[in-house]
Protein backbone atom coordinates (compact mmCIF):
# COMPACT_ATOMS: atom_id res chain seq x y z
CA UNK A 1 0.00 0.00 0.00
CA UNK A 2 2.32 2.75 -1.23
CA UNK A 3 1.74 6.39 -0.46
CA UNK A 4 0.57 7.54 -3.97
CA UNK A 5 -2.66 5.57 -3.54
CA UNK A 6 -3.61 6.51 -0.37
CA UNK A 7 -3.36 10.24 -1.88
CA UNK A 8 -4.71 9.13 -5.09
CA UNK A 9 -7.87 7.51 -2.85
CA UNK A 10 -8.26 10.55 -0.31
CA UNK A 11 -8.61 12.70 -4.01
CA UNK A 12 -11.17 10.95 -5.49
CA UNK A 13 -13.18 10.55 -1.90
CA UNK A 14 -12.60 14.00 -1.24
CA UNK A 15 -14.53 14.88 -4.78
CA UNK A 16 -17.45 12.11 -4.94
CA UNK A 17 -17.92 13.98 -1.20
CA UNK A 18 -17.96 17.35 -2.41
CA UNK A 19 -20.16 16.50 -5.39
CA UNK A 20 -22.91 14.55 -3.08
CA UNK A 21 -23.06 17.80 -0.46
CA UNK A 22 -22.82 20.54 -2.92
CA UNK A 23 -25.26 18.85 -5.24
CA UNK A 24 -27.57 18.03 -1.82
CA UNK A 25 -27.00 21.95 -0.79
CA UNK A 26 -28.42 22.87 -4.32
CA UNK A 27 -31.74 21.04 -4.46
CA UNK A 28 -32.29 21.29 -1.13
CA UNK A 29 -31.13 24.23 0.04
CA UNK A 30 -33.99 26.69 -1.32
CA UNK A 31 -36.60 24.22 0.41
CA UNK A 32 -35.08 24.78 3.40
CA UNK A 33 -35.29 28.61 3.13
CA UNK A 34 -38.32 28.50 2.15
CA UNK A 35 -39.31 26.30 5.24
CA UNK A 36 -37.52 28.43 7.79
CA UNK A 37 -39.34 31.67 6.35
CA UNK A 38 -43.17 29.84 7.26
CA UNK A 39 -41.25 28.78 10.49
CA UNK A 40 -40.23 32.37 11.76
CA UNK A 41 -43.15 33.74 10.29
CA UNK A 42 -45.27 31.38 12.15
CA UNK A 43 -42.98 32.22 15.48
CA UNK A 44 -43.99 35.86 15.02
CA UNK A 45 -48.09 34.70 14.46
CA UNK A 46 -47.78 33.16 17.30
CA UNK A 47 -47.69 36.80 19.14
CA UNK A 48 -51.16 37.73 18.31
CA UNK A 49 -52.29 33.82 18.57
CA UNK A 50 -55.22 35.24 20.64
CA UNK A 51 -57.13 37.87 18.09
CA UNK A 52 -56.29 35.13 14.95
CA UNK A 53 -58.41 32.90 17.20
CA UNK A 54 -61.27 35.29 17.87
CA UNK A 55 -61.14 36.05 13.84
CA UNK A 56 -61.51 31.86 13.73
CA UNK A 57 -57.99 30.70 12.46
CA UNK A 58 -55.83 28.48 15.22
CA UNK A 59 -52.14 29.84 14.69
CA UNK A 60 -50.79 25.90 14.95
CA UNK A 61 -53.56 24.48 12.47
CA UNK A 62 -52.72 27.32 9.97
CA UNK A 63 -51.31 25.82 6.90
CA UNK A 64 -48.11 27.11 5.36
CA UNK A 65 -49.57 28.52 2.52
CA UNK A 66 -52.05 30.27 5.24
CA UNK A 67 -49.02 31.91 6.96
CA UNK A 68 -47.89 33.28 3.52
CA UNK A 69 -51.15 34.83 2.06
CA UNK A 70 -51.79 36.31 5.96
CA UNK A 71 -48.11 37.83 5.35
CA UNK A 72 -48.57 38.66 1.77
CA UNK A 73 -52.04 40.45 2.64
CA UNK A 74 -52.59 41.54 6.47
CA UNK A 75 -49.05 42.58 7.54
CA UNK A 76 -47.37 45.47 6.99
CA UNK A 77 -43.56 44.74 7.57
CA UNK A 78 -41.16 47.78 8.71
CA UNK A 79 -37.80 48.69 9.64
CA UNK A 80 -37.02 51.66 12.07
CA UNK A 81 -33.74 52.80 13.54
CA UNK A 82 -33.01 53.09 17.41
CA UNK A 83 -34.41 56.84 16.70
CA UNK A 84 -37.91 55.62 15.36
CA UNK A 85 -36.78 56.64 12.18
CA UNK A 86 -38.36 54.28 9.04
CA UNK A 87 -35.37 52.18 6.84
CA UNK A 88 -36.32 52.21 3.14
CA UNK A 89 -36.51 49.50 1.16
CA UNK A 90 -36.08 46.83 4.02
CA UNK A 91 -38.66 44.18 5.40
CA UNK A 92 -39.22 43.05 8.76
CA UNK A 93 -38.77 39.52 8.14
CA UNK A 94 -35.32 39.97 6.79
CA UNK A 95 -33.73 41.71 10.17
CA UNK A 96 -31.67 39.11 11.56
CA UNK A 97 -32.05 40.17 15.46
CA UNK A 98 -28.98 37.89 16.53
CA UNK A 99 -26.72 40.37 14.33
CA UNK A 100 -28.44 43.38 15.51
CA UNK A 101 -28.09 43.14 18.53
CA UNK A 102 -24.08 42.49 18.13
CA UNK A 103 -24.03 45.77 16.58
CA UNK A 104 -23.21 49.20 18.66
CA UNK A 105 -26.95 50.42 20.42
CA UNK A 106 -27.10 53.44 17.70
CA UNK A 107 -26.93 51.51 14.52
CA UNK A 108 -29.16 48.59 15.22
CA UNK A 109 -32.44 48.37 12.91
CA UNK A 110 -35.94 46.67 14.56
CA UNK A 111 -38.58 45.18 12.56
CA UNK A 112 -42.03 46.47 13.33
CA UNK A 113 -45.29 44.08 11.98
CA UNK A 114 -48.27 46.33 11.68
CA UNK A 115 -51.06 43.45 11.45
CA UNK A 116 -54.99 44.39 10.93
CA UNK A 117 -57.19 41.78 11.47
CA UNK A 118 -61.00 42.81 11.49
CA UNK A 119 -60.79 46.33 11.04
CA UNK A 120 -58.44 46.02 14.19
CA UNK A 121 -54.82 46.71 14.10
CA UNK A 122 -51.69 45.26 15.99
CA UNK A 123 -48.20 46.09 16.56
CA UNK A 124 -45.68 42.70 16.45
CA UNK A 125 -42.41 43.67 18.02
CA UNK A 126 -39.28 41.25 18.15
CA UNK A 127 -36.68 41.50 20.86
CA UNK A 128 -33.67 39.33 21.78
CA UNK A 129 -31.69 38.88 25.17
CA UNK A 130 -29.98 35.84 26.99
CA UNK A 131 -31.67 33.20 29.18
CA UNK A 132 -29.81 30.69 32.12
CA UNK A 133 -27.54 28.92 28.88
CA UNK A 134 -28.05 30.94 25.71
CA UNK A 135 -29.77 33.31 24.04
CA UNK A 136 -33.74 33.96 24.02
CA UNK A 137 -36.25 35.62 21.87
CA UNK A 138 -39.53 36.36 21.28
CA UNK A 139 -42.06 38.46 19.64
CA UNK A 140 -44.52 40.90 21.46
CA UNK A 141 -48.02 41.87 19.93
CA UNK A 142 -49.36 45.26 21.32
CA UNK A 143 -53.00 46.67 20.71
CA UNK A 144 -53.80 49.77 18.65
CA UNK A 145 -53.17 51.86 21.77
CA UNK A 146 -49.67 50.39 22.06
CA UNK A 147 -49.93 50.31 25.67
CA UNK A 148 -52.23 46.96 25.75
CA UNK A 149 -50.47 43.22 25.21
CA UNK A 150 -51.98 41.09 22.80
CA UNK A 151 -49.80 38.03 23.20
CA UNK A 152 -46.32 36.92 23.39
CA UNK A 153 -43.93 34.14 21.79
CA UNK A 154 -41.06 33.15 23.11
CA UNK A 155 -38.31 30.75 21.81
CA UNK A 156 -35.15 30.02 23.07
CA UNK A 157 -31.58 28.21 21.99
CA UNK A 158 -30.90 26.04 24.93
CA UNK A 159 -33.18 26.68 28.63
CA UNK A 160 -33.52 23.38 30.38
CA UNK A 161 -36.79 21.52 29.50
CA UNK A 162 -39.56 21.97 32.20
CA UNK A 163 -37.78 24.76 33.90
CA UNK A 164 -36.14 27.24 31.76
CA UNK A 165 -38.18 25.80 28.42
CA UNK A 166 -41.86 27.10 29.97
CA UNK A 167 -41.12 30.31 28.66
CA UNK A 168 -42.04 28.73 25.35
CA UNK A 169 -43.80 25.47 26.02
CA UNK A 170 -46.02 26.63 28.86
CA UNK A 171 -49.26 28.30 27.21
CA UNK A 172 -51.14 29.10 30.46
CA UNK A 173 -48.17 31.37 31.22
CA UNK A 174 -47.59 33.08 28.25
CA UNK A 175 -51.78 34.11 28.66
CA UNK A 176 -51.04 35.54 31.29
CA UNK A 177 -49.57 38.60 29.61
CA UNK A 178 -52.31 39.10 27.73
CA UNK A 179 -54.05 42.29 29.12
CA UNK A 180 -50.95 43.56 30.48
CA UNK A 181 -50.28 47.34 30.00
CA UNK A 182 -46.04 48.26 29.59
CA UNK A 183 -47.17 52.26 29.91
CA UNK A 184 -47.78 53.03 33.88
CA UNK A 185 -49.76 56.46 33.44
CA UNK A 186 -47.05 58.31 31.03
CA UNK A 187 -44.35 56.17 32.22
CA UNK A 188 -42.55 53.36 29.91
CA UNK A 189 -42.74 50.55 32.57
CA UNK A 190 -42.68 47.29 30.37
CA UNK A 191 -44.00 43.92 31.44
CA UNK A 192 -42.49 42.40 34.73
CA UNK A 193 -41.92 39.03 35.38
CA UNK A 194 -42.43 38.15 39.18
CA UNK A 195 -40.67 35.70 41.49
CA UNK A 196 -43.19 34.48 44.01
CA UNK A 197 -46.56 35.60 42.27
CA UNK A 198 -47.35 38.86 40.39
CA UNK A 199 -48.70 41.89 43.10
CA UNK A 200 -48.95 44.81 40.20
CA UNK A 201 -51.45 42.62 38.46
CA UNK A 202 -51.00 45.84 35.62
CA UNK A 203 -47.71 45.12 34.90
CA UNK A 204 -46.66 42.13 36.43
CA UNK A 205 -46.89 37.76 35.83
CA UNK A 206 -45.64 35.10 37.49
CA UNK A 207 -42.53 33.74 37.61
CA UNK A 208 -41.76 30.31 36.63
CA UNK A 209 -41.21 27.84 39.48
CA UNK A 210 -37.40 26.64 39.13
CA UNK A 211 -36.72 29.05 36.36
CA UNK A 212 -35.58 32.06 37.64
CA UNK A 213 -33.19 33.13 36.30
CA UNK A 214 -34.44 32.53 32.25
CA UNK A 215 -37.69 34.10 33.93
CA UNK A 216 -35.94 37.76 34.90
CA UNK A 217 -34.46 37.20 31.54
CA UNK A 218 -37.49 37.40 29.46
CA UNK A 219 -38.09 40.57 32.66
CA UNK A 220 -35.15 42.38 31.29
CA UNK A 221 -35.41 41.75 27.31
CA UNK A 222 -38.72 42.71 27.24
CA UNK A 223 -37.77 45.54 29.32
CA UNK A 224 -34.59 46.73 27.19
CA UNK A 225 -36.27 45.37 24.01
CA UNK A 226 -39.37 47.39 24.23
CA UNK A 227 -37.44 50.70 25.50
CA UNK A 228 -35.32 50.47 22.02
CA UNK A 229 -39.02 50.87 20.12
CA UNK A 230 -40.19 53.91 22.40
CA UNK A 231 -38.74 56.66 19.72
CA UNK A 232 -41.11 54.67 17.31
CA UNK A 233 -43.74 54.41 19.52
CA UNK A 234 -44.29 57.56 20.16
CA UNK A 235 -44.18 58.77 16.94
CA UNK A 236 -46.71 56.14 15.84
CA UNK A 237 -48.95 57.07 19.06
CA UNK A 238 -48.83 60.82 18.42
CA UNK A 239 -49.58 60.64 14.49
CA UNK A 240 -52.64 58.54 15.21
CA UNK A 241 -53.99 60.40 18.32
CA UNK A 242 -52.46 63.88 18.08
CA UNK B 1 -4.81 -5.31 3.59
CA UNK B 2 -5.79 -8.18 2.27
CA UNK B 3 -6.53 -7.74 -1.62
CA UNK B 4 -7.31 -11.70 -2.03
CA UNK B 5 -10.37 -11.64 -4.37
CA UNK B 6 -13.91 -13.33 -3.80
CA UNK B 7 -12.79 -17.16 -3.36
CA UNK B 8 -15.39 -19.41 -4.70
CA UNK B 9 -18.50 -17.86 -3.87
CA UNK B 10 -19.91 -19.52 -1.41
CA UNK B 11 -24.06 -19.59 -1.22
CA UNK B 12 -25.10 -17.51 0.74
CA UNK B 13 -29.05 -17.03 1.05
CA UNK B 14 -30.64 -13.54 1.06
CA UNK B 15 -32.73 -14.33 3.83
CA UNK B 16 -30.49 -17.48 5.67
CA UNK B 17 -30.18 -17.90 9.43
CA UNK B 18 -27.58 -15.58 10.06
CA UNK B 19 -29.07 -12.93 8.10
CA UNK B 20 -32.35 -13.23 10.12
CA UNK B 21 -29.46 -13.26 13.32
CA UNK B 22 -28.23 -9.94 11.90
CA UNK B 23 -31.20 -8.03 12.20
CA UNK B 24 -32.92 -10.24 15.41
CA UNK B 25 -30.22 -9.82 17.72
CA UNK B 26 -29.41 -5.89 18.52
CA UNK B 27 -32.92 -5.69 19.05
CA UNK B 28 -32.65 -7.84 22.11
CA UNK B 29 -29.77 -9.69 23.01
CA UNK B 30 -27.00 -7.23 21.88
CA UNK B 31 -29.38 -4.25 21.64
CA UNK B 32 -26.57 -1.47 20.89
CA UNK B 33 -28.24 0.78 23.98
CA UNK B 34 -29.13 -1.60 26.79
CA UNK B 35 -26.40 -4.27 26.43
CA UNK B 36 -23.60 -2.48 24.52
CA UNK B 37 -24.47 1.19 26.04
CA UNK B 38 -23.55 2.66 23.23
CA UNK B 39 -24.97 6.01 21.94
CA UNK B 40 -26.56 7.08 25.41
CA UNK B 41 -25.86 10.98 24.71
CA UNK B 42 -28.66 10.99 21.87
CA UNK B 43 -30.94 8.41 23.78
CA UNK B 44 -31.26 11.36 26.63
CA UNK B 45 -31.18 14.36 25.17
CA UNK B 46 -34.46 13.70 22.10
CA UNK B 47 -36.55 11.26 24.10
CA UNK B 48 -38.94 13.72 25.86
CA UNK B 49 -41.49 13.33 23.13
CA UNK B 50 -42.09 10.27 20.94
CA UNK B 51 -42.12 11.94 17.74
CA UNK B 52 -38.49 13.75 17.83
CA UNK B 53 -37.30 10.23 19.06
CA UNK B 54 -38.91 8.45 16.29
CA UNK B 55 -37.58 11.41 13.47
CA UNK B 56 -34.09 10.11 15.47
CA UNK B 57 -34.34 6.74 15.00
CA UNK B 58 -35.21 6.99 11.00
CA UNK B 59 -32.49 9.17 10.40
CA UNK B 60 -29.90 6.85 12.30
CA UNK B 61 -31.34 3.75 10.78
CA UNK B 62 -30.53 5.20 7.44
CA UNK B 63 -27.15 6.29 8.71
CA UNK B 64 -25.86 3.23 9.93
CA UNK B 65 -27.57 1.06 6.76
CA UNK B 66 -26.18 3.29 4.40
CA UNK B 67 -22.68 3.90 6.08
CA UNK B 68 -22.15 -0.04 6.53
CA UNK B 69 -23.12 -0.69 2.80
CA UNK B 70 -20.94 1.98 1.80
CA UNK B 71 -17.81 0.99 3.68
CA UNK B 72 -18.44 -2.88 3.06
CA UNK B 73 -18.68 -1.79 -0.57
CA UNK B 74 -15.63 -0.10 0.28
CA UNK B 75 -13.77 -2.60 2.15
CA UNK B 76 -11.28 -3.94 -0.27
CA UNK B 77 -9.99 -0.66 -1.27
CA UNK B 78 -9.82 1.60 2.01
CA UNK B 79 -6.09 2.07 2.47
CA UNK B 80 -5.65 0.81 6.23
CA UNK B 81 -3.65 3.74 7.57
CA UNK B 82 -6.57 6.33 7.19
CA UNK B 83 -9.58 3.56 7.40
CA UNK B 84 -10.88 5.39 10.25
CA UNK B 85 -10.80 8.63 8.38
CA UNK B 86 -12.43 7.61 5.93
CA UNK B 87 -14.95 5.58 7.85
CA UNK B 88 -15.41 9.24 9.24
CA UNK B 89 -16.02 11.00 6.08
CA UNK B 90 -18.50 8.26 5.02
CA UNK B 91 -20.60 9.19 8.10
CA UNK B 92 -19.88 12.91 8.01
CA UNK B 93 -21.27 12.98 4.43
CA UNK B 94 -24.48 10.80 5.16
CA UNK B 95 -25.59 12.33 8.31
CA UNK B 96 -24.83 15.82 7.12
CA UNK B 97 -27.01 14.40 3.63
CA UNK B 98 -29.93 13.84 6.49
CA UNK B 99 -29.68 16.98 7.55
CA UNK B 100 -29.94 19.19 4.34
CA UNK B 101 -33.07 16.61 4.06
CA UNK B 102 -34.97 16.85 7.18
CA UNK B 103 -34.62 21.01 6.70
CA UNK B 104 -36.44 20.48 3.62
CA UNK B 105 -39.17 17.56 4.79
CA UNK B 106 -39.80 18.87 7.63
CA UNK B 107 -38.09 22.03 9.05
CA UNK B 108 -39.98 22.61 12.88
CA UNK B 109 -38.29 18.86 13.69
CA UNK B 110 -35.34 19.73 13.01
CA UNK B 111 -35.56 22.92 14.63
CA UNK B 112 -36.37 20.73 17.86
CA UNK B 113 -33.40 18.16 17.12
CA UNK B 114 -31.33 20.74 16.74
CA UNK B 115 -27.71 19.36 16.92
CA UNK B 116 -28.63 16.12 17.95
CA UNK B 117 -28.79 15.17 14.41
CA UNK B 118 -25.30 16.25 13.11
CA UNK B 119 -24.25 14.35 16.68
CA UNK B 120 -25.01 11.31 14.74
CA UNK B 121 -21.25 11.59 13.70
CA UNK B 122 -20.42 11.26 17.12
CA UNK B 123 -22.81 8.35 17.68
CA UNK B 124 -20.72 5.57 18.86
CA UNK B 125 -22.77 2.91 17.53
CA UNK B 126 -22.08 4.05 13.55
CA UNK B 127 -18.73 3.84 13.73
CA UNK B 128 -18.20 0.87 15.78
CA UNK B 129 -20.34 -1.15 13.41
CA UNK B 130 -17.87 -0.26 10.60
CA UNK B 131 -14.64 -1.14 12.34
CA UNK B 132 -16.39 -4.10 14.12
CA UNK B 133 -18.59 -5.34 11.00
CA UNK B 134 -18.50 -3.90 7.99
CA UNK B 135 -15.11 -3.68 7.11
CA UNK B 136 -15.21 -7.77 7.04
CA UNK B 137 -18.63 -8.27 5.83
CA UNK B 138 -19.87 -8.62 2.73
CA UNK B 139 -22.59 -5.75 1.70
CA UNK B 140 -25.94 -7.59 1.93
CA UNK B 141 -24.87 -8.47 5.86
CA UNK B 142 -23.11 -5.48 6.45
CA UNK B 143 -26.08 -4.00 5.14
CA UNK B 144 -28.55 -6.01 7.45
CA UNK B 145 -26.18 -5.76 10.65
CA UNK B 146 -26.97 -1.81 9.60
CA UNK B 147 -30.31 -1.84 10.07
CA UNK B 148 -30.60 -4.31 12.66
CA UNK B 149 -28.41 -2.08 14.93
CA UNK B 150 -29.75 0.86 13.94
CA UNK B 151 -33.85 -0.47 14.89
CA UNK B 152 -32.33 -1.62 17.57
CA UNK B 153 -31.53 1.85 18.70
CA UNK B 154 -34.02 3.12 17.75
CA UNK B 155 -36.35 0.75 19.26
CA UNK B 156 -34.90 2.02 22.91
CA UNK B 157 -35.43 5.71 21.66
CA UNK B 158 -39.21 5.11 21.07
CA UNK B 159 -39.99 3.39 23.74
CA UNK B 160 -38.30 5.40 26.11
CA UNK B 161 -40.10 8.70 24.33
CA UNK B 162 -43.09 6.86 24.90
CA UNK B 163 -42.79 6.65 28.66
CA UNK B 164 -41.12 10.04 29.62
CA UNK B 165 -44.13 11.74 27.26
CA UNK B 166 -46.42 9.77 28.90
CA UNK B 167 -45.54 10.78 32.08
CA UNK B 168 -44.33 13.88 31.66
CA UNK B 169 -46.28 15.80 29.43
CA UNK B 170 -49.64 13.19 29.33
CA UNK B 171 -49.70 13.11 25.29
CA UNK B 172 -48.29 11.13 22.94
CA UNK B 173 -46.92 11.96 19.36
CA UNK B 174 -47.00 15.19 20.24
CA UNK B 175 -45.58 17.78 17.06
CA UNK B 176 -46.91 15.27 14.60
CA UNK B 177 -50.16 14.70 12.62
CA UNK B 178 -50.94 11.87 14.95
CA UNK B 179 -51.17 13.74 18.41
CA UNK B 180 -52.93 12.65 21.16
CA UNK B 181 -53.72 13.90 24.33
CA UNK B 182 -54.22 11.44 27.27
CA UNK B 183 -54.20 12.78 30.76
CA UNK B 184 -54.21 16.60 31.61
CA UNK B 185 -56.56 19.37 32.81
CA UNK B 186 -58.64 20.54 30.16
CA UNK B 187 -61.10 19.18 27.26
CA UNK B 188 -58.51 18.25 24.73
CA UNK B 189 -57.63 15.60 27.04
CA UNK B 190 -59.02 12.09 26.56
CA UNK B 191 -59.20 11.59 30.54
CA UNK B 192 -59.92 15.50 31.66
CA UNK B 193 -58.44 16.01 35.34
CA UNK B 194 -59.96 19.16 36.07
CA UNK B 195 -63.42 19.01 35.08
CA UNK B 196 -65.97 18.13 37.84
CA UNK B 197 -68.53 15.25 36.97
CA UNK B 198 -66.65 13.39 34.93
CA UNK B 199 -64.71 9.91 35.40
CA UNK B 200 -60.83 11.30 35.16
CA UNK B 201 -61.90 13.96 37.78
CA UNK B 202 -63.39 11.24 39.98
CA UNK B 203 -60.53 9.18 39.94
CA UNK B 204 -57.79 11.05 38.56
CA UNK B 205 -58.75 14.49 40.37
CA UNK B 206 -54.95 13.70 42.33
CA UNK B 207 -53.30 13.59 39.09
CA UNK B 208 -50.28 16.01 38.01
CA UNK B 209 -47.67 15.44 35.12
CA UNK B 210 -44.48 14.09 36.12
CA UNK B 211 -42.25 17.30 35.75
CA UNK B 212 -38.85 15.01 36.18
CA UNK B 213 -39.73 13.17 33.19
CA UNK B 214 -39.10 15.85 30.92
CA UNK B 215 -35.86 16.31 32.17
CA UNK B 216 -32.94 14.72 30.78
CA UNK B 217 -32.42 12.33 33.91
CA UNK B 218 -35.82 10.80 33.48
CA UNK B 219 -33.88 8.97 30.39
CA UNK B 220 -30.82 7.89 32.69
CA UNK B 221 -34.12 6.05 35.32
CA UNK B 222 -35.73 4.24 32.39
CA UNK B 223 -33.14 3.28 30.41
CA UNK B 224 -31.48 1.62 33.61
CA UNK B 225 -34.87 0.23 34.33
CA UNK B 226 -34.85 -1.53 30.95
CA UNK B 227 -31.29 -2.85 31.63
CA UNK B 228 -32.48 -4.16 34.84
CA UNK B 229 -35.33 -5.90 33.42
CA UNK B 230 -33.25 -7.59 29.97
CA UNK B 231 -31.06 -8.61 32.48
CA UNK B 232 -33.40 -10.43 34.57
CA UNK B 233 -34.73 -11.90 32.32
CA UNK B 234 -32.04 -12.89 30.71
CA UNK B 235 -28.47 -13.96 33.10
CA UNK B 236 -26.59 -14.34 30.60
CA UNK B 237 -26.16 -10.67 29.67
CA UNK B 238 -25.16 -9.84 33.09
CA UNK B 239 -21.44 -9.99 32.96
CA UNK B 240 -21.25 -9.22 28.96
CA UNK B 241 -20.82 -5.61 29.09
Amino acid sequence: MNTRYIYTFGLIMTILVALALAGSTVLLGPIAKKNEDIFNKRQILEAIAKPLEQAGKSVASLSDQEVLDIFDKQVEQAVVTATGEKVEGMKAIEVDMAKERKKPEAERVYPVYEVSLDGKAFYIFSVRGSGLWDAIWGNIALEEDLNTVAGVSFDHAGETPGLGAEIKDNASWKAQFVGKKIYDGDKYVSVNVRKGGAIDKEHEVDGLSGATVTADGVSKMLYEGLQAYQPYMEEADGASKK
Amino acid sequence: MSTTKAKVAEQEPLFGKKEKALLRDPLLDNNPITVQVLGVCSALAVTSLVYPSLVMAVAVVFVTAASNLVTSLLRNTIPKAVRLIVQLVIIATLVTLVNEALKAVNFPIYKQLSVYIGLIITNCIVMGRLEAFAMANKPWRSFLDGIGNGLGYGLILVAVGFVRELFGKGSLFAGSPIAIQIIGPGENYLIDTATTGQWGNTFFGWYANNNLMVMSVAAMFVIAVMIWWQRARNPKLVDIS
